[in-house]
């Protein structure tokens, strides 16, 4: 999906934008805990999450994530905007709680990672 | 140079769609307006010119050649659809720029509308708006060159220019403990290392995952902080993560995912999940972690950069 269709239907705003409306995300996923993120995105994902902190855009910067949607139209401090300048982020808010964001972009074809078994610690 | 550009701006009239040109929020005007209505409403939201639509079909357009010719017969009371131009010629969403290029401008018309497969309005095109949109490529053409010229400078360097029986890169980053302002700097500034220094972007991306969880584990477990040094070689990379911290008692317990002693607040934060050293020895090639109680804690991991294993 390109990020323009997410921006329709997210019906988003752009915070930041370091990337065209019409690059391709491949994979959506979810996360409040960082962790999550660092332990299960793949290169390329869009993340959705609620938590604004600098940390977050670190923490996509480190799994290779290009774009972070804000759900239920929370604002980030200055300090994660400004990080995100520096390290080439795109950032996104839209009105649409977790679950719905995740809803209708799923719907809308933006695929996820599938099962995950972490048993054997491999992933 | 200047040819390079050119053949860059003709391959993206090639290669790019209507869609991705055009302005996607069309400013209409109803049939019925009044011309003056019309006026205020072009002054207003600064522009030219307008489709005239009933709903999503276009029937007409007007621009400041219409309103100018109605304000000299003095008109301005007569309704949009009197005065619209009738030859339209609309373009579909899906073709590409290079069929309706010449469309546009001085010989052609000054704007087109855009539809979608079902005849619905969903944009226009201007000359303008196709201007911007072919800079707003080129810069990121532009940036991409940017980052593989960055990447393809370093490869050769460091490893090929200096003789030695083994060379070998050492970085070294101290890391504050409870740092949360600065936390997950050390491994920004090793990925932007790596990169410059030619390792494989899917390799970067395991480096820097794992480096990452090492660095909050330093900012989140120790009371003293600690450094983090990264020894580069032409086939592998090695980092060590290293503390006088409270170490750990049972290495086994903290290996398993989901043990974790981060405090709430940490938490909260979106840490602590306990998946951290699972997850670095998922990405890398080989992982030891060494710890003493009260006597501190080493980390040592190791990535072949020959070959792309893991992740
Ligand atoms: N450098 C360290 N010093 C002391 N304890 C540590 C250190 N690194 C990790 N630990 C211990 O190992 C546990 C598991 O670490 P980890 O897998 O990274 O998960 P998390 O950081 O989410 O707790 C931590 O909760 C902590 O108890
Ligand atoms: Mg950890």
């Amino acid at each position: 999906m390109r990020i323009r269709e997410l921006l329709e239907v997210l019906q988003g705003k752009v915070l930041v934008e370091n990337h065209g409306l019409d690059e391709e995300i491949p994979l959506g996923g979810a996360a409040d805990l960082m962790s999550d993120v660092l332990a299960f995105a793949t290169e390329g994902t869009v993340l959705m999450t609620g938590l604004t902190n600098p940390q977050v855009v670190r923490t996509a910067e480190m799994a290779g994530i290009n774009v972070i949607v804000f759900v239920r139209d929370k604002k980030p401090p200055p300090e994660t905007i400004e990080l995100a300048r520096d390290s080439g982020m795109t950032l996104v808010s839209t009105a649409y709680t977790m679950y719905e964001a995740c809803g209708r972009l799923y719907a809308a074809g933006l695929p996820g990672r599938g099962r995950i078994k972490i048993e054997n610690g491999s992933w | 140079m200047v040819d390079q550009e050119i053949t860059k701006v003709q391959e993206l009239i090639y290669t790019t769609k209507v869609e991705a040109v055009m302005a996607p929020d069309v400013i209409v005007v109803s049939p019925s307006m009044s011309m003056t209505q019309v006026k205020e409403l072009m002054r207003k939201r600064r522009i030219a010119g307008a489709p005239v639509a009933d709903g999503d079909k276009v029937l007409g357009m007007l621009g400041t050649t219409e309103v100018m010719t109605a304000m000299e017969a003095g008109k301005m009371d007569s309704v949009a659809s009197e005065n619209m131009v009738t030859d339209v010629k609309i373009v579909s969403k899906d073709a590409y720029l290079v069929e309706v290029i010449n469309l546009l401008g001085r010989e052609g018309f000054p704007r087109l509308p855009v539809e979608d497969q079902d005849g619905k309005l969903v944009g226009i095109l201007t000359t303008g708006t196709v201007i911007k949109a072919l800079l707003h490529q080129m810069e990121i053409s532009y940036q991409q060159r940017e980052a593989e010229r960055l990447q393809r400078y370093r490869a050769s360097h460091i490893f090929q220019d200096i003789i030695s029986d083994d060379t070998s890169l050492v970085l070294r980053y101290i890391v504050d403990d409870k740092d949360f302002a600065n936390a997950g700097k050390a491994s920004s500034m090793i990925k932007k290392s790596l990169q410059r220094v030619g390792v494989l972007p899917s390799i970067v991306r395991r480096v820097a995952v794992a480096v990452y969880e090492a660095e909050m584990n330093l900012v989140i477990h120790t009371d003293v902080g600690g450094e983090i040094i990264v020894d580069i070689r032409r086939e592998r990379v090695h980092i060590s993560a290293v503390d006088h911290g409270p170490g750990i008692e049972d290495l086994e317990q903290v290996l398993r995912p989901g043990y974790s002693t981060a405090p709430e607040w940490i938490r909260d934060m979106g840490f602590g999940a306990g998946m951290g050293l699972s997850n670095i020895k998922r990405c890398a090639d080989t992982m030891k972690i060494l710890s003493t109680r009260g006597g501190g804690t080493r980390l040592d991991i190791i990535f072949l950069l020959n070959q792309d294993s893991p992740g």
